[in-house]
């Protein structure tokens, strides 16, 4: 298991589970779900917030934010 | 009747908004809060009108900054007046899921509620295909699909609408909830319902959840709230948690049978090109680049196009000003009406022009989507500031006017860097310097090139920019550490796909800042103007008489025009302004000010271009000509009575070009910081902190140049 901070650019994950609770209800809310497919799509020119991408929708998130999310890497 | 209208940001709310009341729209506050309502007249019939309040955009009934709390606000205070009869929710069919889950929240409610399905277009390119009676069934609610940006569909929509207001909608206990939320917390709800008589489980459901920020809910009944939940054990976060996960749970078996997805191989239409320019925008070098081009864009209009619009509004009001001294009686009512109230409305009309194209920019960025990727590729920067990378915005909008920059915080959900983002706001050089400062940097800077092609005094105007944005950043990197919470901070942000801007929409959004800001910021602005002129038009028992006889006797030579300026001098000295501008200088002594520039100071509250006209009044020049080239001969003929030598030498030049760099000298921002951060603390802390670093600086600045 890694978190969602770890992956690369390009890299996909299916996300797990959430390290932090109250965050965990705004992505949530955001449609970023437990058992489903993500993407680092590219990341801010100073490395952080990156951009994922959750079914077809874009979302930017900041790494602390992005290292509280647990994938399983493919 | 009165229908609502909710949706996520990105959803084309605004635009369906835009598309059913055009231009009947009015502007309001919601009771007790300082989110602009927006209401809107809708014609479903040639004799039919049903009423449209446009709520903020909201991802759930669970809020997270100022503007969504009023969403869950508006649709559970049974008092409201603002309470709905019943519900659009505007869904992005691109992303249908979770648009949806603020509609089963919604219908949840026992509102009546109608979906409507935008952007179907969009999700066409993404291979998405909605079975819309499907979902009409599944979802037990009428659906209409619109398309918000062209207005297809807005038709279909207003008939609907027109049917819907015919039957009647249907009775709100009847409705069948999506989620039962009585199995997520059973006693709590059953209690809850029972205590408040509520009609519906998930309204008990909610009250449970959320009673803290509810601003309805009694002192008393958040106590009997909190009493329920810890007798039954209630973990509100995890509730929260379950009941989203358990509408996401029914969606997605309600959206398998309504969606079909064919897979693509490669992005075709707008989600091509936006590949293409997020490659672009968020370059290392090109995102940046292009970033600071479009600054520069904006900054130009400000300064180069509004110009035109704003000398024409000044002369105007200098027209009426002399009309109304000329063709009405002389007396007391001409004077306040032609120096009070006609100079304060000009005050406010004359920026019109520079926050009207400064929020056609505002809105063009925020229609295209660019200004995601603003927040997303500054937020690093900003940060080691305490600040957000929302916080670009407010601090680039706060080199036109402060008032619209602070405004335009409420985007910023978390309230410490909302908080210190508004500190700071108004150490960056808004317009209203501009005119103090290019009258300052004439009188002490040569006006000559460096190195044969940098002018010396545009180098200065443009140093004084540096200056105030090199004190924000480091005036919110020291106060973060004084302004202490728990709430942590986020940049969970959508970034949407590229659209060309809706022009109606930034001509919408255009109106309606103009329309806050005359009446808001006016309201003041013009308080302070009549205010200043009945101090400085009136002094103490028979003053202004001695001190009109006194020049008579003294200057019997001058002509008509000379002596009356030489008079107006004199008795703006002896009033009660002039009173208090002597009063003041000892503490401005140290900074290199006389009482006159006191004067200049203590009026410059009213807004800080006041300064010109004061010292132009104050060193007794023609008030209809505000001629630089006149003040400043003026100015520079003025003689230190200690020394014998010129008092505007460089050290009091730049001694006020500093502090007019660092003062809030500007009634209307600390009357918007007030209703910003609802209350006295921090808007006396900032006016303090501000205050206090102007006068050390300006103090350091001359006591070196001396």
């Amino acid at each position: 298991m890694k978190n969602l901070a770890e992956l690369k650019v390009g890299e996909k994950g299916i996300i797990k589970s959430f390290l932090d609770e109250v965050m965990s209800l705004k992505l949530l809310e955001m449609g970023i779900l437990p058992e489903t497919e993500v993407q680092v799509r590219y990341a801010a020119p100073l490395g952080d917030p990156i951009c994922i991408e959750i079914v077809g929708a874009k979302l930017s998130l900041r790494l602390a934010e992005a290292s509280k999310i647990v994938v399983q890497g493919q | 009747m009165k229908i609502a209208l909710v949706g996520n940001p990105n959803s084309g709310k605004s635009s369906l908004f835009n598309q059913l009341t055009g231009l009947h729209q009015k502007i309001g506050n919601f009771a007790g809060v300082t989110v602009d309502k927006k209401t809107g007249i809708c014609k479903i019939s040639p004799t039919q009108a049903v009423e449209i309040l446009d709520l903020p955009g909201a991802y759930s009934l669970y809020p997270r900054s100022l503007d969504e709390s009023i969403v869950a606000e508006v649709l559970l205070n049974p008092y409201s007046t603002d309470k709905p009869d019943a519900v659009i929710v505007v869904a992005d069919a691109s992303n249908l899921k979770r648009n949806l889950l603020l509609f089963t929240q919604v219908h949840d409610l026992g509102i009546p509620t109608l979906l409507v399905l935008n952007m179907l277009d969009i999700a066409q390119e993404k291979g998405i295909y909605i079975d819309t009676d499907k979902l009409a069934q599944a979802l037990d609610t009428q659906v209409v699909s619109v398309n918000a940006r062209t207005g297809e569909g807005i038709d279909s929509l207003k008939r609907t609408l027109h049917q819907w207001v015919k039957e009647k909608p249907q009775n709100r206990n009847e409705i069948t909830p999506i989620i039962n939320s009585y199995f997520l917390a059973p006693e709590v709800v059953k209690n809850i319902k029972q205590k408040f008589q509520l009609s519906q489980d998930y309204i008990a459901f909610l009250y449970a959840n959320q009673y803290e920020s509810l601003q309805f809910i009694t002192p008393e009944a958040k106590e009997l709230i909190e009493s329920i939940n810890q007798q039954y054990r209630l973990d509100t976060l995890k509730s929260q948690a379950r009941e989203t996960l358990a509408r996401y749970e029914i969606l997605e078996d309600i959206l398998q049978t309504c969606i079909k997805k064919e897979p693509l191989s490669r992005p075709k239409g707008s989600l091509y090109i936006t590949e293409k320019l997020d490659v672009i925008f968020t370059h290392k070098i090109y995102g940046y680049l292009s970033f600071f081009a479009i600054l520069f864009l904006i900054f130009q209009a400000i300064f180069t196009w509004a110009t035109y619009p704003m000398n024409l509004i000044d002369s105007f009001f200098g027209f009426l000003q002399t009309w109304l001294k000329d063709n009405l009686p002389k007396g007391i009512f001409t004077d306040l009406l032609a120096e009070g109230i006609m100079a304060g409305l000009g005050g406010i009309f004359v920026f019109i022009p520079q926050i009207a194209i400064l929020f056609g920019f505002i809105a063009i960025l925020e229609e295209t989507g660019y200004m995601a990727r603003v927040a997303f590729i500054m937020d690093k920067p900003m940060r080691k500031f305490g600040l957000n990378g929302k916080s670009i915005i407010p601090l680039v909008s706060g080199v036109a006017c402060a008032i619209p920059a602070i405004m335009a915080t409420r985007t910023i959900d978390n309230w410490r860097e909302r908080l210190l983002t508004i500190f700071v706001v108004p150490l960056m050089s808004c317009s209203a310097r501009i005119p103090v400062y290019v009258i300052l940097i004439a009188l002490v800077i040569p006006n000559t090139y460096l190195f044969g092609f940098i002018h010396l005094q545009a180098l200065a105007l443009m140093g004084l920019y540096v200056l105030g944005f090199i004190f924000a950043l480091a005036s919110a990197f020291l106060l973060k550490t004084f302004i202490r919470t728990n709430e942590s901070s986020y940049l969970i942000l959508e970034l949407p796909s590229y659209k060309l801007p809706h022009w109606a929409n930034v001509g919408y959004t255009i109106k309606e800042k103009v329309q806050t800001f005359v009446w808001e910021a006016g309201k003041i602005i013009l308080a302070i103007s009549i205010l200043l002129w009945a101090l400085a038009s009136n002094a103490p028992q028979g003053a202004m008489e001695r001190a009109e006889k006194e020049i008579k006797e003294k200057y019997k030579a001058l002509s008509k025009k000379e002596l009356d300026n030489k008079i107006a001098a004199r008795k703006l000295e002896v009033s009660y302004i002039g009173i208090l501008g002597k009063s003041i200088e000892p503490i401005i002594a140290p900074l290199g000010y006389d009482w006159k520039i006191g004067i200049a100071l203590l009026t410059s509250f009213a807004a800080r271009e006041v300064f010109v006209a004061t010292i132009s009044t104050i060193y007794s020049i023609g008030t209809e000509s505000e001629d630089l080239d006149t003040i400043q001969k003026r100015l520079r003929a003025e003689i230190n009575p200690k020394t014998q030598k010129p008092f505007f030498t460089p050290a009091v030049g730049f001694s006020l070009m500093v502090f007019y760099a660092f003062a809030l000298q500007c009634m209307s921002t600390v009357g918007v910081v007030y209703r910003e951060t609802k209350g006295w603390k921090w808007t006396l802390v900032q006016l303090f902190y501000l205050t206090t670093l102007a006068y050390c600086t300006s103090f350091v600045v001359f006591q070196l140049l001396k």
